[in-house]
């Protein structure tokens, strides 16, 4: 009798419970596939809009054909833009201000996350959320009195900061030095303080410890911070619209749609061929990097 | 190495006090454990001698030169964290040499010396691992080996064993004794493991409130405690404690414990006492000096008194007994043996020997 009404419950108690929990789990799954599938599809959209597209004849684009669907599939449109020395200079230029504003972003936002979170001194919280706070006035406030100061310097100093690339060198960081110096301070505060303790015991000084102990264990983090600064530079569209007119001086976003779109003649093939490619580095990049891009990302909501 | 002295040395933060101006002489080569419960400032005051926390007052010396201002790297002292802090980025051989690497010594040195460390720890076949790769027992070794390859003047460790399960602490406890002995080096010790503090210090210092209690070797401050939190704090389980009065009767005096029971003054410790009559005190006695009849006895003063247990614990070795005594939990330590009834009353030997009085107000112990 005992051993009757011990069975009982305990089987009646295992399978239902398991039932519903995998029921739960696969309704759950379900949900999450089709949620998925519906950003899935509304984010590919534009992109595959804009692939097939690029391999459409102007003639082809402009008739009333089925969108979606290429008939007549051409590389033309690749070819003419590659071959076009203006697109080449864009895309020369565009590399040259991101992989420079990439490098001048980590050299001094590293140190100053370092400073930040390690380095305890008066008034070092206050100014690691002031450098946030910069973060958060938009671009769209700062642009013109960024040229007037240019301007104005250009007046005082004589070099022509306007209508140059290499200004966008010094305009890009007040956008993402302040975001990458904050990535890494919470990538920096869920390293164990007694880490940077020991190396300092070691004999080490604060720069020796960021460079031989911080950065190497901090790589998740900083690779996170580069992809950041260099897709905001990439893409950045609103100060090179401003700063830069010349040709020569435009870079891939500026100069895709100043150059491809003529009065109000639209090249579509060109000018998605154009998009495609100006989007393809930051694509590369991201696929080989993605993991350390969400480990980066993640490391302080979950360690810090 | 070095002799390491504090002098009257504070650390404030804010209002709080943390460190409240002690002094402590530790000679070169001894091996000094600071012992007490969290917040009592033995971790601070660890943490100043490296020079990871500043001085609020007061100076630190080592090898007789003020180090107030000096920053680590320039004190020449090596620190074992709780954690380990390994590098995790480096191999267990480039953990131990980055020390040596900083300070630019020769390849063929650097080797030798972690060569050296690692046959002394056992470690000799972890050198190409990193730290992910290790159990606590040898990341703690490594640590060790990472502070006996700089060859500093004083080590410090910082609660190392209280990562590690209870079997491997024991054995690491043998290991730090066993290092130290091979590489004598003046080494300050933090824990909060009153065992580990009495099995590896040549002398004990404990801490509480900020302050330092005693300093003495670990056999004096078992058997001659300062302070009632010193007789507490060491010893387990802890020594009964019993609020008591002292009365003269004729020549003897009494100790009566509240609660109504009665112990003799041994002859030879009433002068030592004669000037606590009527005061309020604490009758103090180790459980293991309140045994049952056929228990260890030294032939010493004794009385008896009744206890009738709550809880009995066999431990193998011993048989422990807790009891109320005076309205207050004492324990018991009996003879293996001993197969004592929970609420049977069993006659139990007090060792007057080895009693203490301790002054309920001063808290001192007479």
């Amino acid at each position: 009798m005992v051993v009757a009404s011990q069975d009982a419950p305990a089987g009646a108690g295992i399978n239902p419970s398991h039932g519903s929990m995998s029921r739960e789990r696969r309704w759950a799954l379900r949900w999450s596939y089709v949620c998925l599938a519906l950003f899935a599809v509304i984010f590919l959209m534009p992109p595959i809009y804009m692939l097939i597209t690029s391999l459409k004849t102007s003639a082809e684009i402009s008739t009333a054909a089925n969108p979606w669907w290429v008939f007549d599939p051409t590389l033309g449109n690749y070819a003419e833009l590659l071959s076009q020395q203006q697109f080449l200079i864009f895309f020369r230029n565009s590399v040259l201000v991101t992989v420079i504003v990439v490098c001048v972003t980590m050299l001094i936002a590293v140190p100053a996350a370092f400073a930040l979170s390690r380095m305890k001194f008066w008034g070092s919280t206050s100014l690691a959320t002031g450098v946030f706070l910069t973060y958060l006035v938009p671009e769209t406030l700062l642009f013109i009195p960024l040229f007037k100061i240019f301007a104005e310097l250009q007046g005082l100093t004589g070099i022509s900061f306007i209508n140059n690339w290499w200004t966008l060198i010094f305009i890009y960081p007040t956008l993402t030095v302040p975001f990458c110096t904050w990535i890494m301070i919470g990538y920096f505060a869920s390293i164990p303080k007694e880490l940077d303790e020991a190396a300092l015991i070691d004999g080490a000084t604060w720069m020796q410890t960021l460079r031989l102990v911080f950065l190497p264990v901090a790589l998740p983090g900083l690779i996170a911070a580069g992809i950041f600064a260099f897709t905001v530079s990439w893409a950045q569209f609103l100060y090179p619209m401003v700063f830069t007119t010349s040709a020569d001086q435009l870079v891939l976003p500026v100069g895709i749609v100043t150059t491809l779109i003529k009065g109000d003649v639209f090249n579509w093939g060109q000018i998605m061929t154009g998009a495609l490619l100006t989007a393809a580095p930051p694509l590369i990049l991201y696929a080989f990097l993605m993991d350390y891009y969400i480990a980066g990302l993640t490391s302080g909501a979950t360690k810090g | 190495m070095a002799d390491v002295s504090l002098n009257k040395l504070v650390k404030r933060y804010d209002e709080v006090e943390a460190v409240r101006g002690i002094d402590l002489a530790i000679e070169d080569q001894e091996f000094v454990v600071l012992v007490g419960p969290s917040g009592c400032g033995k971790s601070t005051t660890l943490r100043m001698i490296a020079g990871l926390e500043d001085i609020s007052d007061g100076d630190i010396r080592i090898g007789g030169d003020v180090v107030n201002d000096v920053p680590p790297r320039d004190r020449d002292i090596a620190m074992v964290f709780q954690n380990y802090a390994l590098y995790p980025h480096m191999t267990v051989a480039e953990n131990m040499s980055f020390g040596l690497r900083l300070k630019r010594f020769p390849k063929e040195e650097i080797r030798k010396r972690v060569d050296e460390a690692a046959r002394i720890l056992n470690i000799g076949e972890l050198l190409d691992r990193k730290p992910r790769q290790l159990s606590g027992g040898q990341r703690q070794r490594v640590a060790m080996g990472r502070a006996i390859v700089r060859d500093p003047q004083v080590f410090l460790f910082d609660e190392p064993l209280s990562n590690l399960d209870a079997k491997l602490r024991v054995q690491m406890r043998t290991e730090i004794k066993r290092v130290h002995q091979m590489v004598p080096v003046t080494t300050v010790y933090v824990t909060h493991d009153q065992v580990e503090a009495m099995t590896l210090a040549d002398r004990v210092v404990v801490m509480n409130g900020g302050r330092i209690e005693q300093v003495g070797p670990p056999d004096e401050l078992y058997h001659s405690p300062a302070t009632r939190f010193v007789a507490a704090f060491i010893g387990s389980p802890a020594m009964n404690v019993v609020p008591c009065r002292l009365e003269a009767e004729g020549e003897e005096l009494m100790v009566r414990l509240d609660g109504g029971v009665s112990v003799p003054v041994p002859a030879e410790r009433r002068a030592r006492y004669g000037d606590a009559v009527g005061r309020k005190l604490f009758f103090g006695l180790r459980p293991e000096h309140l045994t049952d009849e056929g228990g260890r006895r030294n032939g010493g003063p004794t009385a008896r008194i009744e206890a009738t247990p709550d809880v009995v614990e066999v431990m193998g070795m011993e048989t422990l007994i807790f009891f109320t005594l005076g309205g207050h939990e004492a324990a018991a330590r009996l003879d293996s043996g001993a197969r004592p009834r929970v609420g049977e009353s069993i006659p139990l030997v007090a060792d007057l020997g080895h009693m203490h009085l301790i002054d309920a107000e001063s808290e001192f112990v007479l």
